[in-house]
Parts: structure tokens; sequence; C-alpha cells
């Protein structure tokens, strides 16, 4: 071996001492609370996620500085994923394996979520998922603080038959698993409202799409029959940008047919000049712009967390703004971080959501939501013009679905089961 | 909800009584009618606004338009101070604002101390029915037209009315022939056959989805067979124009995804094409040209036109600047090892991605279209071309053509192509084949990040950018032939229509795969691509 040169001695010495460092501040840690953060911070999500760790880290310095959780504090760990999803797996298994996190927030798509749910199953975690998602599905170890279904898809197509008089529509999204069951659900739900087949249109395009010329020319002449047309559209992320500006450039705006997006949010837009896209709408249970004090305290302390004024708050932001409070509140209640004692303690706990009312978590795990409707604004915000009379009870397995009609899940003795047979009173085990 | 006074419709008629009342004599009853239609904006629900909204358009006040604008703009306030209502324009982070009534400037203003009068979807189509209604009688006939042609298929009977009223005293041939269409549309409809089949006569052969729509209603008509007849014959030759211009329209479609596609592989057709190089890190070259558009955006953020133009030789350089660092110090270790190429440079691609994610944002940055490249060009109703395609289209060729020339008529291009033919023989000849490489590396690279330009302006400018393309690009080089710039043109744009004329029947997804396998197939058959080199250059 060559004699190493002076730099390279001066590296190893740093090295060793960050090293003794890292290990003290782990023997340090041995009276704090760990808290897990499962977000992808590179890669394709990393659009999206980083918000969701920085929103993570502020929630949990702030309950710090509120004097921590059991008179500890919180130490939140900080993982990436890097969007691959065998990834995410290996990932939650060191949190819970090694970090021996009491707790963690995460995940994004549905298929990271897919990829991690075996690892919590056995290892007994806890995970809080923060994003709308297709729902058909409850374990026991997963609290989904995100709409299901019918707390966002079928409330926009409510709002879009009786308040705008739609009698066709365009069911467009992106070819994975979220659009493809969500679409399905509408499509039964629309037909169960009398809607005839040749007045439905469904359209998936792949993952980033970017040519929407004739997809969106097909959609004007879908849309030129003479009956009011709308679009629902689950077209995922930053597909939806060249989407919208096809729509403008080929002059289809939305007082002709509106489009509902169930994935586009305040982040999402903060990327596109959103005049042409004025009037264009978004179903979600939270608005940057909804006028409450809660939002705005949440928003004056994001800004100044984040230092940037400019940074926006979203949807999932919230989700994890009640999933964090719940997950508080149920250790208080249950006085430990055992993870059953938790699971037990959280059904039925109510904390503040961001929009004026409040969050229950139900025996499903999946928890209440109010429902909004928004129409884009030039300035990349939403205004509300609809909105649900009261918080919607989040439903695991679609009413609408011919194979999930009599399933129900129940987290609470006697059924204690996520995926419960109404009719033949049997657990089938199968809960995802 | 929070109810106010106003909110109860007894109350709020008897405060349109008391503003009636208390008006000033001098004031005319114009006026009043905006400040009643003000008092209303004051609510919040949508009903009460769409009131204020007819009561303003019916006042005839010379402010109408105006303020009926600045609210379809979202430019109408409300003071939260004293509840004036003031249009306000944008200035910085403040407001400069004027009165809506008088016009009179009230100073600049925060954004906090306004709140905005909201609008939805119905009250936008009230205020552009609205405002078109007004436009008809504009001295300028084009603005006639065009409020003619908007508010076809859309009329109701008031401003049908309006339409016979107006034709009375119009003179201009557009405008009378715009409004007789919209009252034929209307007279489809009407209740007297013979007033049907007259208004069959004067719709025939025009595109309007609305007459199709109408059409063929008629077409069912058992009551009356003539109708029904002249129906279905009018509707016949519609929908064979309406085929035509179908086809056209896909054609437009396939040659612009053509074109972009080109533009992608260009760059490619160089770096692999002439010298052999798998460049993997190619896309996150056209990256980094899009984020150049950015980065001038941001520095000229009042000029979206000159920055965009400017930004095409910026990115040109940034791009080629950086390809030409990343050849001299990665790929002229590699030449001739492929597999070592593909994987170094692959790792390149991740490294200028992920760099990009932590210097500017893992997030997509906005890049604004300049005016003149949003909406379309309508050749009528049913075929519109959408000016930023049209405008990439032409881009397209102007950088072949640029390219073209640069190989075929500088020095620089004569030496690429001996290096490329022969190496050994071309340093013979005295050609310094380590500059040539790095050049030649270079003018690829910047031609990526020219593309990179045309790209911020369709799709998303983020860090994932570059890995959307990559494959594409790949494809049409080894489609086209390796080593021909013909090849790539003509294959860019010919797997662009194949594309769009499978998109209809086969969807996205499915094209897309049918497109592959038929170029597995095809490279079977002709393993060089649809221009295979010739002659000695060929021999490998």
């Amino acid at each position: 071996m060559k004699p190493l040169t002076k730099p390279a001695k001066r590296f190893l010495t740093g090295m060793i001492a960050a090293t003794t460092i890292g290990l003290s501040s782990v023997t340090m840690a041995a009276d704090t609370i760990k808290v897990g953060i499962l977000h992808s911070l590179s890669g394709t999500m990393a659009i999206s996620e980083t918000t969701l760790k920085d929103t993570m880290l502020m929630l949990i310095e702030e309950q710090n500085k509120k004097g921590g959780l059991l008179g500890k504090k919180l130490e939140p760990v900080v993982v990436d994923p890097a969007s691959n999803w065998p990834l995410f797996a290996e990932k939650a298994r060191e949190l819970i394996e090694k970090e021996k996190v009491a707790s963690v927030f995460g995940c994004w798509t549905s298929v990271s979520r897919k990829s991690v749910l075996p690892v919590f199953e056995e290892l007994n975690g806890l995970l809080f998922y923060p994003v709308q998602y297709e729902g058909e599905e409850s374990s026991k170890n997963v609290f989904y603080t995100g709409a299901a279904p019918n707390q966002q898809a079928i409330p926009a197509v409510d709002y879009l038959m009786n308040e705008i008089g739609v009698k066709r529509w365009v069911l467009a999204g992106t070819d994975y698993v979220y659009p493809r069951t969500t679409n399905k659900i509408l499509e039964a739900y629309l037909k169960a409202k009398g809607v005839a087949e040749p007045d439905i249109m469904i359209n998936y395009t792949p993952f980033g799409h970017s040519d929407w010329q004739s997809i969106v020319s097909d959609i004007k002449k879908f849309g030129s029959a003479g009956k009011k047309t709308a679009v629902v559209s689950t077209i995922n992320g930053d597909a939806n940008v060249p989407f919208y500006k096809e729509l403008g450039n080929q002059g289809i705006s939305a007082e002709d047919i509106p489009v509902v997006a169930f994935s586009v949010g305040e982040e999402e837009l903060s990327g596109i000049d959103t005049a042409p896209l004025v009037g264009h709408l978004a179903a979600w249970n939270y608005f940057m712009s909804v006028d409450d004090p809660a939002n705005d305290a949440f928003i004056e302390s994001w800004h100044k967390f984040i230092k940037s004024e400019d940074r926006v708050s979203n949807d999932p932001m919230e989700a994890h703004y009640i999933g964090f409070n719940m997950w508080v509140k149920a250790v208080e209640k249950a006085g430990s971080t055992d993870t059953d004692k938790v699971v037990e303690a959280i059904i039925g706990v109510e904390v503040p959501n961001l929009t004026g009312g409040t969050a229950k978590m139900l025996k499903n795990h999946h928890i209440t939501k109010p429902v909004l409707i928004g129409e884009i604004q030039d300035d990349g915000q939403f205004s509300v013009v609809w909105q649900t009379e009261g918080a919607v009870p989040g439903d695991a397995w679609s009413d609408f679905l011919p194979g999930s009609k009599d399933i129900i899940a129940d987290w609470t003795p006697p059924i204690s089961c996520g995926n419960y047979n109404t009719k033949t009173k049997k657990c089938s085990g199968q809960y995802y | 909800m929070r109810h106010r006074l106003w909110h109860h419709p007894a109350l709020s008629s008897l405060l349109l009584l008391l503003t009636w009342l208390c008006m000033p004599a001098m004031a005319d009853e114009d006026s009043a009618a905006l400040e009643t239609a003000f008092e209303l904006f004051q609510s919040k629900s949508f009903d009460h606004k769409a009131e204020g909204i007819e009561l303003i358009a019916r006042s005839g006040h010379e402010r109408s338009k105006t303020i009926l604008e600045a609210l379809l703009k979202s430019r109408l306030f409300i003071k939260r101070d004293d509840k004036q209502i003031v249009i306000g324009e944008k200035l910085g982070k403040q407001y400069r604002i004027n009165s809506a009534l008088a016009a009179e400037n009230l100073g600049t203003i925060k954004k906090r101390k306004l709140k905005k009068v909201g609008i939805n979807n119905n009250l936008r189509r009230q205020i552009r029915t609205a405002l078109a209604t007004i436009d008809l009688s504009h001295p300028d006939p084009s603005v006639r037209l065009e409020a003619a042609q908007s508010m076809t298929g859309k009329t109701d009977q008031a401003s049908l009315d309006l339409f016979r009223t107006i034709l009375k005293l119009e003179q201009d041939s557009k405008v009378r022939e715009a409004l007789l269409n919209a009252l034929a549309i209307a007279q489809l409809d009407a209740p007297d056959p013979q007033e049907r089949l007259k208004a069959i006569d004067q719709v025939a052969g025009n595109l309007d989805p609305a007459i199709r729509a109408k059409l063929a209603h008629l077409e069912q008509d058992k009551n009356y067979p003539e109708v029904a007849q002249a129906a279905k014959r009018a509707l016949d030759s519609i929908e064979f124009k309406l085929q035509i211009f179908s086809v056209l329209e896909t054609l437009f479609f396939g040659v612009s995804l053509g074109s972009v596609l080109v533009l992608a592989a260009i760059g490619l057709a160089i770096t692999f094409g002439v010298m052999g190089v798998i460049n993997m890190a190619h896309g996150e070259l056209i990256m980094l040209g899009a984020y150049t558009t950015y980065l001038i955006q941001q520095l000229l953020p009042d000029y979206t036109g000159v920055s965009l133009l400017i930004s095409i030789p910026a990115a040109f350089v940034v791009s080629g600047l950086v390809g030409i660092l990343i050849e001299r110090t990665v790929i002229r270790f590699l030449y001739g090892r492929p597999l070592e190429t593909l994987l170094a440079t692959f790792g390149i691609s991740l490294i200028l991605q992920q760099l990009v994610r932590t210097l500017i944002s893992p997030q997509n940055v906005p890049v604004s279209n300049p005016e003149w490249m949003s909406g379309a060009l309508e050749i009528n109703s049913v075929l519109a071309l959408t000016y930023n395609r049209l405008y990439i289209i032409l881009f397209c060729l102007l950088v072949f053509i640029a390219l073209f020339l640069i190989l075929k008529r500088t020095s620089l291009g004569l030496q690429v192509r001996a290096v490329s033919q022969n190496r050994d023989m071309a340093r013979a000849m005295g050609v310094r084949s380590a500059r040539v490489d790095a050049l030649t590396f270079g003018l690829g690279s910047g031609i990526a990040g020219v593309a990179g330009v045309a790209l911020s302006q369709l799709t998303n400018v983020g860090p994932n950018l570059g890995q959307s393309y990559i494959i594409d690009s790949f494809m049409v080089v080894v489609f086209g032939g390796v080593g021909n710039l013909w090849g790539t043109l003509v294959g860019g744009l010919s797997l662009g229509v194949a594309n769009k004329i499978l998109e209809p029947w086969s969807g996205a997804v499915l094209a897309k795969i049918l497109v592959l396998v038929f170029i597995i197939l095809f490279i079977q058959k002709r393993p060089r691509g649809l221009f295979p080199q010739k002659g000695r250059a060929a021999g490998d």
C-alpha cells in the first residue's frame, strides 16, 4: 500500500472525527422518540415529496418547542428512498428495525405504499400515508390521512352533475393503478346515475405524456355533440402542464369544457402560468386560499420554517398536519409509543383540520374530511366555489365496485379486520 | 357561512331602494345601477353577483365595459376598509388602484388591503356574452365581427331580438354574414318547418359544431320528412368536409410531434451518428438548454419574446461547453468502448439531474410562453393549428438547415466528416482529430441545448425533462440510419405521423408500443436504418 498523501490523511481523520460525532449523537438520543420520514428526496417523485419532508420537520420542531411528547424530545429520522419502489421497502425496514422509530410518515405513490405494506405488517410498524388514493385497502398498521375516492372523486362528479349540469364525461388519466381504479369506480357510479355508455369517454396516457394534441382534439370533438361536457382528470402531476397548455392553445376554455382534476394542487400550479387555466377545477380537502385562522397560522409558520414567502401549502401537507397531531394525541392518550397501544388509542381521536373543522380517525383507519371544489385563479391559487355540508367519512372499500360493495374495514373488536364481508360475515385476511 | 345583511333578498331590495333614494340629484340612472351592482358584488353568493353583472351590462354606462373586463380578468377588488369597488393593477408587490365608477386614481395599496371580487365559470360566461353584446355596436367592424361570432350558438331570445335590430343598420358584409348565421342557427329550432328549411339552406356547409348537433337532431324529425331529408343532406356534406379536415389535422399533429422528435434527436445524430458515442447524458444536455431559457427569463422577466430569442444562442453555448467538458474529461478516454461510454454517460446524466435539483430546485420551474406563441391559427371551426407547434416545426427546419450547412459547407464540417470516415487518414492529412472530436461533441451538445429551448415552450422544465426524450432520440437516430442527417429528419417525421395515426384507435400507450415493435421489426430487415451509409464510409 502506498503511504497516504497529506490531503488524504486530513480527509481520513476528518471522516473518523465525523463518525465519532455521529455515534455520540446516537448514544445521546437514547431518551428521544424517533419519528421516521420516508419521502423521496431524489428521483422523479422528489418534486412532490421533498415538501412533505420539510413539513414533517417543521411539525416535529414545533412539537419540540411545546415540550416534546411524553416528556421526551422528538427526533426526526430522514431517509431517501429515491423514487425507487423496492428501496422504499428497504428503507422502511431500516427505519423500523435499525432506527427503532415509533412511527413513520411517508410515501406518495400507491406503488410505493404497496411496496412498504408487507414490511409494516411484518415488523408491526406504524405508517401515516398523506396522499389521496384509490381506496380498496385497509391495513392494521397504516393510517390513511389522504382522501379515499368517496372523499374526492364522487363529490366532484356530483358537483359537475348537479350544479353545472354536465351530461357527457371524459375520464382522462395516467396509466397506473390510481387512475384506473378511480375511473372504474366513477364509471360504475355514472352508469348507476343513468349516464349512457356513449356519453363516457375513457382515455389513458403514459407517465409524463407531453404531446396532447390529438387527445385534446378528441375531447373537443367529443364535447361538440351539443351536451354539456366535462373532463374528470386523474392525470398525474406534471403531465398536466402540457395538457392544460394544449387546452388553452386549442381554444377550449373552462366555460366550454371544464376540467376537474384530482392531482393538481397549488404545488403543481406553481410551475406554470395559470392565466389560460382560470376556471378549471380541482377537488381537494384543503386549499391554501381557505380563509381560516388555523390555516393562516400554519402558512405563516411554514413560510418562516422554509424561509421563503413564495412557497405554497397543499392538501397532502394538511394531511400530514392532521396525521401528526392525531398520532401525538393518541400517544398521549395511550401513554406509550407502543404500536398496538397507539393503534387502539387513535380510533376516535379528533383533531382540528386547517379548513375550520375537525378530522376524526375512523375504525377503518381513514379519517373524516370536508370536500372542497376550487376554481383555478390567475395567481396560481384556487377559489372555493362549492363545498360539502359537513365532513365526509372516508370509505376504504368502494360501494360502487361489484367486488367490494359488501366489504367494510373495522379495526375494533369484535370484527378487527380490514376486509370484512358483511354478507358472509367472514374476514378475508387480504387487506390490500 | 357568514350572513351579511344584504344577503337577504328583502333587505337587499330595501337597500336597493335606499340607494336609489339617497342618490344625489345630479347622478344619472346609469351610475345608480352601477352603485347597486357594486353593493351586490360585496356578497359571497354567485347569484347576487350575477344580478350585479346583469345590471351593469344593461346600464349602458360608459364605464360598464371597463368594469366588466376588469371583473373578467380578476382585477376588480373590494377595498377592505371602506368597501369601495376599485380596479387594481399590479405594481410589484403593491397594487395601483382606480375607483371603478369614476376612474379616479386612488394611489397604491398593499395586496392584503384588497379583496378580490371572485367569480366562477357561469359568471365568466355571462360577462363574456355581456361584453360581446356591448361590442356589437363597436365602431370597428372587426370587433363587431368577433363579437357576433363569439355569440353564435349561444344566443337567447333577447340577443336574437338585438341581432335583428342591429342587422337592419349593419353595413359591413362580413358582420352581416355572421349575424345571419347566428340567426339561422337559432332558426333551426323554429316551430315553423318552412323556417327550419330556410335555416338549413343558410347553414349548409358550415362546420360550426353547434350546427352539426342541431342538424343531427333535425334528422330524427319524424313529423316533417322534408326537413329531415334536408337536414340529412346538409349533414352528409358537412361530415365529408369534416373527414378531410380530420386527415389534415392528424397530419399536422404528426408532423409537429415528428419535429419535436427531430429536434431532440438531431444533436444525437451528430454525437452518436457521426462520432459513434452512445451519450446517455444527451437528454440532460437538452434539459440544460431548457434551464438556460428559464434563467434568462428570470433576468428579463418583462421581455418574454426577447429572452426566448436570446436563449437560443445562450443555450447553444451552455450545453456546448458542458458537452466539450464531458468529452474532454470522460468520453475521450473511452473511445471504442461503447459499453463503458454508455455507463459513464449514464452516470453523468444522473449527476447533472441531481445537480439541477440541488442548485435550482427539485420542483419544475415556470417558463412562460411569449404572446405570439399562444393560441391557434383558426382555419375554420374544426381545424385550428396551434401557433406554438407551427413555430416549433419552423424552428426544427431552420436548425436542420443550419446544421446541414455547417457539416457540408464549413471547414469544421469537412474535418468532422473526414474524421468520422477515417480517423487515421484524416490525421495523416493534418487534421487535429482530438480537437475535432471535442468540437463535434460540443456541436451536438449545443444543438441539444437549442432543442431544450424549444421544448421549454411545450413541456415541463424540470430535472426529469431529459429522461423523457432520450429513448425517443435514440429511436429516431437508429431508425433513420446512423450517421445520416436526412435519415434523422425523415425518420423523426415519419415516426411522428405514424404515432398520431395510431393514437386515435389504439390509445397513446399502445401507440407508443406499436411504434417500438415496428422499429424492432424494421431494424431486423434493414439493420442500418432508412438511409444506410454507403461506400467506404460504411465499412467498419
